[in-house]
């Protein structure tokens, strides 16, 4: 099995190197290799077929650059048109500018909707503005107590009134809103399905009473080919303004948000990265394309390394990475920076090819302290230069970390693996990808 | 058996565009060729069925067609039917074993929001009202805003005990108290309820081991089964969510919930497929009595209908 599709079509393309024209045939091969990528991150059939004859239109005749190999250009042509169709840039939400500014959060049942509020008052909060929370959802089990508690954490206002309906509910809470000098109003409804009619027209009801400026649909990014239903049918009652893609800190492909791009037309705004209400994240398309490629997503990983260690050393660590000149004193170092960032699993696996290079080499918190115990049991320059370590070093590395001399071999054998990794990805990097091109 | 079928039929056939009516659509009065066969693969990819899987069942189907020298398109929705059936049961699975001791214990795992606590609503109201066994739950969401309150309502819809802390405290203590509680309480089934959890997020999955190792310790002759939850509505991340849930605490069972929307539920045929973990109940609705025992003869008819 292939890693990603840059590989799939790096192999599909070795077979006609030295023709200096993408044509019609080789395209197809290629094609076929792209439409099932998209699948597999659940595009829905229509939306990658279509994609993927647009594309095909676009990529024959072009010709082969010479400074990239024809796969790579391919997965650029793929990669750049995904972005375009997933909006290009980042969308903004609706400006919180009149008083109060309504935002209603509407979706499919588990998708976000509650989280999503809370998070949306915080970051309301943060700019400033009053925002305040209101519980529509008069079904779910202890629905109202969990917005509550969520409104408590960020002490934010919470609005409910127990024995009414949700629009009565929303509509009591602008009029409530108005004399209070609150900015910003947070409708949480309950979670319905698409085909629930009654359920359905309940929220046309609310939106006909509170004229929302912002109506938001919360989609899971795990969600599969049903995603077009969905998405069309609450699009088609409420005139969505925006879609937030939720659970994206997981590793779903996230394919769906495509197809919810797709036929919908609106443009997704937002990016729901966790379980705390500071978990939210403008949605950038084109991590999202590289995602549905399946090209991991080194900008995301680098971000992250800056929120927990400074912006000097993120840029000295990618530098590293991509030159391979990343050796033991390193590791050692990033060890302790990696803590700070959250489990390690997610991290690397934001890295392209990173599974594979680290089969077998779990990393539960044990293997980091015992792989940080065999590093420390090495000179200086054993670390700086690890091609050092012949039987005899091992053997007294073994001794002094307490560790078998297989522990030791286990470990410059992964540790090899990745540098010869980091060099290949380092390679490809450089090899004159067009700027602002990131295959990853 | 009937009326079941007829609930999941109705839900597998209510998008407007009917997709699932489609396949008996799409065969009538055409031969088989590849391009019934590729009609056919569309439909399946629509259902969340996936690409390689898809592809294994078209081959097969082509393949049996060839042998059996059947050429009539109809024929095709029994071959469909009989290779997905297959694909989902791949041997006997009781749901206990004969000589469980008392109390079995189920943990109820899987990702945020795909219907954990709800689906014990509903298996305490099955195993109390349709099995004659004594259910009991352990609230183990410490975590989530109102996960608590959440399931007590649960546990009132249910008529069951619940044993239950504050907010916060730590989930393993819980399922501690909750399995000594069960034993002396002579009840049949515990029903452990846990926090959504993102299989990529290590620690979580670390504190679900602990969950499961703390339940052995209260209670070692407890056979410990742990069920996921898989939201019908997701797509090929379900075969990752099983397979990592399986390497932390094993995977007994799936429960494939929200069925009763117009999703399909078809990556379960690439799940057995692949790691030939078996459904055990289907969710349909949000009210105590909207599950059901899994059917792969009725869950594959729906499809292929
Ligand atoms: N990992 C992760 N979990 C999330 C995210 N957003 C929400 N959750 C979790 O998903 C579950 C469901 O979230 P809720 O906010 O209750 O979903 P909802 O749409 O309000 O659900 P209903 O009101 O029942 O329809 C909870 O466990 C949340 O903590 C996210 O971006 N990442
Ligand atoms: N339509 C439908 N909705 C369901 C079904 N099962 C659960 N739900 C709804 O899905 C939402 C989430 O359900 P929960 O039981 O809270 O999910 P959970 O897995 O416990 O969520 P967390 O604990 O937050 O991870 C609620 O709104 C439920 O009413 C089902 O079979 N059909
Ligand atoms: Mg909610
Ligand atoms: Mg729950």
């Amino acid at each position: 099995m292939f890693d990603n599709l840059s590989e799939k079509l790096d192999s599909v393309f070795k077979r006609l190197s030295g023709k200096g024209i993408l044509s019609e045939k080789n395209i197809k091969d290629a094609m076929r290799e792209v439409r099932q990528a998209l699948l597999e991150a659940d595009v829905n059939y229509k939306v990658a077929r279509d994609f993927v004859k647009s594309v095909q239109a676009k990529a024959v005749g072009q010709e082969v650059l010479r400074s990239i190999d024809p796969g790579q250009q391919v997965v650029k042509i793929v990669h750049d048109e995904l972005v375009a169709l997933l909006g290009g840039t980042t969308a903004e939400l609706t400006p919180i500018d009149r008083s109060p500014t309504i935002y209603m959060v509407c979706g499919l049942q588990g998708s976000g909707k509650t989280t999503l509020t809370g998070k949306l008052a915080l970051w309301g909060r943060r700019k400033n503005k009053k925002p305040m929370v209101v519980a529509a959802d008069i079904y779910r089990p202890a629905a109202v107590k969990q917005l509550k508690v969520v409104a408590d954490q960020i002490d934010v206002p919470h609005f409910h009134i127990e024995g009414k309906t949700p629009p009565e509910i929303c509509a009591a809470a602008v009029k409530h809103a108005k004399t209070n000098f609150i900015d910003l109003v947070i409708l949480d409804t309950a979670g319905r399905l698409h085909i629930d009619q009654e359920l359905m027209e309940e929220l046309t009801q609310i939106k006909s009473q509170v004229q929302p400026h912002e109506i938001l649909l919360v989609a899971d990014a795990m969600t599969g080919q049903d995603a077009v239903n969905v998405a069309d049918e609450f699009h088609k009652r409420l005139d969505v303004t925006g879609v937030v893609l939720s659970k994206l800190d997981g590793d779903a492909r996230g394919g769906a948000a495509l197809s919810i791009r797709q036929v919908t037309g609106c443009p997704i705004k937002l990016a729901s990265v966790g379980e705390k209400p500071s978990d939210l994240e403008p949605f950038h398309p084109d991590r999202l394309a590289s995602r549905i490629l399946g090209m991991g997503d080194v900008v995301t990983l680098v971000e992250k390394a800056q929120e927990s260690i400074d912006e000097e050393q993120a840029a000295k660590m990618q530098d590293k990475i991509f030159k391979a000149q990343f050796n033991f004193e390193d590791f050692l170092d990033q060890m302790a920076q990696l803590k700070k960032m959250g489990p390690l699993e997610n991290l690397l696996q934001m890295i392209p090819g990173m599974g594979k290079a680290l089969k077998g080499m779990t990393v539960d918190e044990k293997d980091m302290e015992r792989m940080v115990a065999i590093i420390k049991s090495m000179t200086i320059e054993e670390r700086r230069r690890p091609q050092l370590i012949d039987g005899s070093r091992k053997r007294r590395i073994a001794a002094g970390s307490g560790n078998s001399v297989q522990a030791v071999n286990q470990l410059l054998k992964q540790f090899f693996a990745m540098q010869k990794m980091f060099n290949q990805m380092g390679k490809k990097k450089m090899k004159g990808l067009p700027p602002g091109f990131n295959p990853f | 058996m009937f009326n079941s079928f007829k609930k999941l039929t109705e839900s597998l056939t209510k998008t407007k565009d009917n997709i699932f009516g489609k396949i008996s659509h799409v065969v009538s009065r055409r031969k088989i060729d590849d391009e019934l066969l590729e009609e056919i693969e569309e439909i399946l990819i629509e259902a969340d069925v996936g690409f390689s899987a898809t592809m294994r069942i078209i081959d097969t189907v082509k393949e049996k067609a060839r042998e059996q020298r059947l050429s009539d398109g109809e024929e095709v929705i029994e071959l469909l039917k009989q290779e997905i059936t297959e694909i989902l049961v791949q041997d006997e699975h009781p749901l206990f074993k004969p000589g469980d001791h008392k109390p079995v214990v189920w943990l109820i795992v899987g990702v945020n929001g795909v219907g954990k606590t709800t689906t014990i609503g509903k298996l305490a109201t099955y195993f109390s009202t349709q099995e004659q066994k004594k259910a009991m739950i352990a609230a183990c969401d410490t975590f989530r805003a109102a996960a608590v309150d959440q399931v007590v309502i649960w546990a009132e819809r249910a008529k069951v005990d619940i044993i239950r802390s504050q907010e916060g405290a730590d989930p393993a203590s819980v399922a501690f108290d909750a399995t000594q509680a069960a034993t002396a309480r002579g009840v049949d089934i515990l029903l452990v309820d846990t926090a959504g959890r993102l299989h990529t997020k290590a620690n979580l999955m670390e504190e679900l081991k602990k969950i499961r190792r703390v339940v052995q310790k209260a209670n070692p002759q407890a056979p410990v089964y742990t069920k996921l939850i898989i939201d019908g509505s997701t797509g090929q991340n379900a075969i990752s969510q099983v397979k990592v849930f399986t390497d932390a605490v094993g995977c007994d069972g799936i429960i494939v919930t929200k069925l009763d929307g117009t999703a399909k539920g078809g990556v379960m045929i690439a799940v057995a497929q692949e790691l030939g973990t078996q459904v055990d109940f289907i969710g349909l609705g949000e009210k105590v009595e909207d599950l059901q025992r899994f059917d792969a003869a009725t869950f594959a008819e729906a499809l292929v209908k």
